[in-house]
């Protein structure tokens, strides 16, 4: 292990796509237990950072370690290690709610005796221990996407990677998401999340701006918003994003 | 034709025992931009397929344009523009080949009707030998666009149009949107996004397949029925908990650094709030009055519908 106050530690990541830089030089640290917003417009790298950081994709150079493991020589070690949902993909639609707890409990090795038993404790949390035989094509978004969530930390990850978890769900929906993710940091479990909504930028405790595969801006939204001279999250982000040159659609 | 480019009565749809559209009424104006408000699975794209003669209603009519959408559909269709909520152009066809086609089959004339899609073509422009499986996320939807309005359609329909994109393009969609609107073409707009709302001439929200509200985006707000508080303070959590401790506030809702918290008026002041909070040891940075939101009012209309 390195540092132990990290859980994510990028120092001069680089991935490029031909003559394409995707990532360029990315530096920075995710602390032990902190909400970290990694926003962006599209196409400005994120996913590609992403990928890399869960242990799907080689970078080209740089040295980075994903919860003290190496994304070069131990993706392994790294996969059982994290969470991720997304707002495209999370939950197997024909199966169960409980068959998905039990498919990505299996995956993440954890025995049966704890598998049921953090089913019943999720379940319970979210006040659906009724659906747990209902197939999960049948539920409302809302409930799926809190499901999604707690499947990804079933295994108590020491990080989990929320891509756009809330996109398209009702503002009272959201705000139960959010409260499920402050839980989960006060728990211990790191957070690094995107998102398009810029209020939610300012959950966060600290937001990286990536513009053109590069990392502009990182602070704390208050300082964020001081250094830019803006009112708001939303007002930070057009003014670095603006800038943004022919990288960007 | 009537003043109206859309009018809908009685519009209801069930899958299976799924009711998805639960009798709307709802008209829209020429030269409108009308919005649509709410999550997914609200029932946006059911009442959109339904306008676009692609679905039939269970129950109610629609017209659209001045035609009726099940006796006149192929009338209708030559008049309307729809963008699809999923990418629906041929992937395999060049940007170029995508744009001829729907011109083709329109019979539209691309020269005479480009100074319509030139701020937006333009952008793609560069990338006209490209297949459109091959494009980014916001170029595919600025072609999408394109192919929409190249046959100059009196009504255009765009479903969820900003989802998955970035703040920045957000708006640089919505100018087009305006500009759009100048020449006279009326729009439909679904959104999940609230902020969008006041871009709208007039918005409806909607939520499990039913219209709570119809309006312009200023009158939804003045009409909200709460004295609205802002509150910050370094725990959101904790300050959302406190807040709801006290019997005058009924609601209390993140909103970025701040928490939203209702009341009756003439109940309570900034300045008792605040004091209540120091007493049960939550420190603010501020307390002050404002006027609510677009989201403020959707959370407060859902609330009531689940009561």
């Amino acid at each position: 292990m390195n540092n132990p106050e990290t859980a994510i530690e990028a120092k001069d990541m680089v991935k490029q796509f031909g003559s394409f830089i995707a990532n360029d030089h990315l530096t920075f640290s995710v602390y032990k237990g902190e909400i970290f917003g990694f926003l962006g417009a599209n196409g400005a790298g994120k996913t590609t950072a992403i990928r890399i950081l869960c242990g799907l994709s080689r970078p080209t150079s740089g040295e980075i370690r994903v919860a003290g493991y190496n994304v070069f020589t131990e993706t392994e070690k790294i996969k059982k290690r994290i969470g991720y949902m997304s707002q495209r993909f999370s939950l197997y639609e024909d199966l169960t709610v409980s068959e998905n707890f039990r498919f990505y409990g299996g995956i993440y090795g954890m025995s049966r005796t704890s598998i049921r038993k953090k089913t019943g404790e999720m379940l319970e949390r979210l006040g659906i221990t009724e659906l747990s035989s209902t197939i999960i094509a049948s539920l409302p978004l809302g409930i799926r996407q809190k499901l999604a969530f707690s499947v990804a930390i079933m295994h108590t990850p020491e990080i989990v990677f929320l891509d756009e978890p809330t996109g398209g769900v009702d503002p009272i929906t959201r705000r139960q998401f959010w409260t499920m993710i402050y839980e989960a940091a006060e728990a211990g479990i790191t957070v690094f999340v995107t998102t398009h909504y810029m209020d939610e930028a300012e959950y966060c405790n600290r937001v990286s701006i990536m513009v053109d595969g590069r990392i502009e801006a990182l602070d704390t939204p208050a300082n964020l918003k001081l250094k830019y001279k803006a009112s708001n999250m939303n007002d930070v982000f057009l003014k670095l994003a603006r800038n943004a040159g022919a990288g960007r659609e | 034709m009537s003043e109206y480019a859309i009018s809908c009565s009685g519009l209801s749809k069930f899958y299976g025992k799924t009711q998805a559209l639960d009798n709307l009424n709802f008209s829209v104006k020429q030269g409108e931009i009308f919005g649509f408000i709410g999550p997914d699975g609200a029932g946006k794209t059911t009442l959109f397929r339904i306008l676009t003669t692609l679905l039939l209603a269970d129950s109610g009519n629609a017209r659209v344009a001045g035609f009726d959408v099940v006796k006149d559909y192929k009338s209708l269709r030559k008049v309307l523009g729809y963008m699809p909520g999923k990418f629906s152009l041929y992937q395999d066809l060049t940007v170029e080949e995508n744009l001829a086609f729907f011109a083709g089959i329109f019979k539209a004339d691309i020269k005479e009707n480009y100074y319509l899609i030139k701020d937006i073509y333009d952008q793609i422009a560069p990338f006209a030998g490209r297949r459109a499986g091959k494009l980014s996320g916001g170029m595919k939807q600025k072609l999408a666009l394109s192919c929409a309005l190249i046959h100059k359609p009196v009504v255009l329909v765009l479903d969820e149009p900003t989802t998955g994109v970035d703040a920045v393009s957000r708006r640089e969609f919505w100018d087009m949107l305006i500009r759009l609107k100048k020449e006279g073409i009326t729009i439909i707009v679904a959104t999940p996004y609230m902020d969008e709302a006041i871009l709208c001439d007039r918005v409806a929200l909607i939520q499990h397949g039913k219209i709570l509200v119809t309006d312009t985006p200023s009158v939804i707000t003045g009409t909200y029925p709460w004295k609205l508080f802002r509150v910050r303070s370094d725990n959101t959590l904790n300050l959302i908990s406190q807040l709801k401790k006290h019997p005058e506030i009924h609601s209390a809702d993140m909103f970025g650094e701040y928490v939203h918290a209702g009341t009756e008026h003439g109940k309570l002041s900034a300045e008792e709030i605040r004091a209540f909070l120091e007493e049960a040891g939550t420190v603010t940075t501020e307390v002050s009055e404002i006027a609510a939101g677009i989201e403020d009012c959707f959370i407060d209309l859902m609330r009531k519908e689940n009561e």
